[in-house]
Order: C-alpha cells, then sequence, then structure tokens
C-alpha cells in the first residue's frame, strides 16, 4: 500500500521559506502570485493491514509537528 | 555524594564537548558522555544537558529525529522525575520536539544562519538555572543556529508568560522568535531550552563570561542540595 503524507505549515505560522519563493517568483516577473507556502511530501510504502490509526500516529509522533504544522494523507494505489 | 552530571551525544551534536567542559568548570568533576542510542542514563544523576548542534543531519525538522533515539525515553522519564535538564540550541530544540517544553523553532525569519554575540534579557531570575541572575539584567551570550525562531500559539504563550516560564528575553528580536523568546522553562521549572549558547561564553578567552553564572549556580545549588 502506498501512501502519500502532505506536510504543511499551520496557517497564521510565518513561513520564510514560502516567503522567499513568493519573492523569487516576483523577481522572475510571474504577476498574480499572492502567496507561497513551502511544505513537504513524504511517500510511505506500508504492509497491507496497517490501519488509518496507526498512520495517523505516525503523523502524529514524527512525521509533523502539529504544534506548527498540518498533515494530510493520500492514498495512492486505490 | 558527589555531583553526577550526564552530557548526550547524538551523531551530529557539536558543542557536546564545550558543554562537558563548562560543566567540568562549574562543578569540578566531569560529566558522563552518553550516546544517544544507550538506552539507559547513569544511576543518580544530578544534571543533565543536551547539546547544540545539527543532531541527525536536521533531518525532518531540527531535533525531530533526537527526540525518539533510545536516550531520549530515559531523559523524559528523568526529567520528569524531576532531574534539571538544560537544552542549548539543538538541545532546546529536541526538548520541544520531544514535548518537555511547549513550542517549536522555526527556520529564522530572516532565512539567514545567525552566529553572533546578542544581548538577553533575564526575565526569570527564581528558576535552579537563572537565579544566579538579577531580574531584568542583559547578559551577552553567542547565538549560533539556522532554526531559532520560536513559535508557540497565543494561547501557550500567554500561558507561559504567566507562569513566568519565560527565561530569556531576545533585546533585539534575531531570529522571528514569538514575543522575543530566547528561552523557556518547563511547568516544574526543572527542565531549560535556550538557543543561546551560554557554555560558549563561560572563559574570558570566549569573549565574555555572562554564561558562567548559569553554571555555576545551578551545579553549585544542585551540589549542596
Amino acid at each position: 500500500m502506498k501512501v502519500r503524507v502532505l506536510v504543511s505549515l499551520k496557517p497564521g505560522v510565518l513561513d520564510p521559506q514560502g516567503r522567499a519563493v513568493h519573492h523569487a517568483l516576483e523577481g522572475l516577473g510571474f504577476e498574480g502570485v499572492t502567496d507561497a507556502r513551502v511544505g513537504r511530501t513524504i511517500d510511505l510504502e506500508l504492509a497491507d493491514g496497517t490501519t488509518d490509526e496507526m498512520l495517523g500516529r505516525m503523523c502524529e509522533k514524527l512525521l509533523a509537528n502539529t504544534v506548527i504544522e498540518n498533515y494530510r494523507i493520500e492514498k495512492l494505489d486505490r | 555524594m558527589s555531583f553526577r552530571s550526564a552530557v548526550v551525544t547524538f551523531p551530529g551534536s557539536n558543542c557536546d564537548r564545550d558543554m562537558a567542559v563548562a560543566i567540568e568548570r562549574a562543578a569540578g568533576t566531569a560529566p558522563i558522555r552518553v550516546w544517544h542510542g544507550d538506552t539507559d542514563l547513569p544511576d543518580r544523576l544530578d544534571f543533565i544537558a543536551l547539546p547544540g548542534g545539527f543532531s541527525y543531519g536536521d533531518y525532518l525538522r531540527s531535533g525531530a529525529m533526537a527526540a525518539n533515539s533510545p536516550i531520549m525515553r530515559s531523559v523524559k522519564s528523568a526529567a520528569q522525575r524531576g532531574v534539571p535538564v538544560l537544552g542549548v540550541c539543538n538541545g532546546f530544540q529536541v526538548l520541544t520536539e520531544a514535548g518537555l517544553l511547549p513550542g517549536a523553532l522555526m527556520r529564522n525569519a530572516s532565512q539567514n544562519f545567525i552566529c553572533r554575540t546578542v544581548t538577553l534579557k533575564v526575565e526569570n531570575a527564581r528558576s535552579l538555572f537563572t537565579a544566579g541572575y538579577r531580574a531584568g539584567e542583559e547578559i551577552r551570550i553567542p547565538v549560533a543556529h539556522h532554526d531559532g525562531n520560536y513559535f508557540a500559539d497565543d494561547e501557550t504563550l500567554d500561558l507561559i508568560e504567566g507562569e513566568g516560564r519565560v527565561a530569556f528575553r531576545y533585546v533585539e528580536n534575531c531570529n522571528g522568535s514569538r514575543r522575543d523568546i530566547a528561552g523557556v522553562l518547563n511547568e516544574a521549572g526543572n527542565v531549560l531550552g535556550m538557543m543561546p549558547h551560554p557554555e560558549r561564553a563561560v572563559d574570558p578567552a570566549h569573549g565574555g563570561t555572562d554564561g558562567s553564572t548559569l553554571f555555576d549556580h545551578a551545579l553549585k545549588a544542585l551540589a549542596d542540595a
């Protein structure tokens, strides 16, 4: 089972990297970019039978820091 | 009984020796060096230090991997029993990732790595670690970090401020930290995390000795206890 975990900074948390990317896009002349946020993708290969509950705990305990980050889980091969 | 302390080394720690030297200067006895893969801390510890560096190459998030290393289970239970724990720089990041301190340390707002001596204001001069200073005293301590931008939500910040758990504040905010916070205590007051490096200000040759007050006072208080 393939699973993709998308980790992003919570709304309202300052993202200096995203801001730098935003400025760089503007510097390249791309107009109309109103915001940029940088996140992280973690692809996992999981044994069949790995429960959503276990996956949730992986995210909460390690993959995301829920003080500053949200996460979203996408199942890739269904 | 003699004073017993430990310094934990993770792969990628680089201030562990400086920390050990600062502790030995203040305590008169060298700390026991502990490796991240050890599962148990030495018995009867009076003090544990988590040093600065780039543990596990800052993979995933600074401090995230170290917070889940074998030795940290023992550090957590020691902290919960009341053993004093000092985390400096990467050690602070590890303590927040391990849930021993509130908040998180994010990339500096400027995106730059900052390496210079900054002025801190001592906010809480009643804790084990800070009682050698006067409340409101300004001290000069070096910082050297990329991820020192302290973040916690408003509710958490109000709580820790209300409980006097902000130990140090930057006089000039160098990294974007919310409310200029440079160092935070846990609820019981036995765990301190701080981004600036007191162990790099314990010898006149360092350019300043304002950090030695922290070690001298805390370790003397512990040795006398």
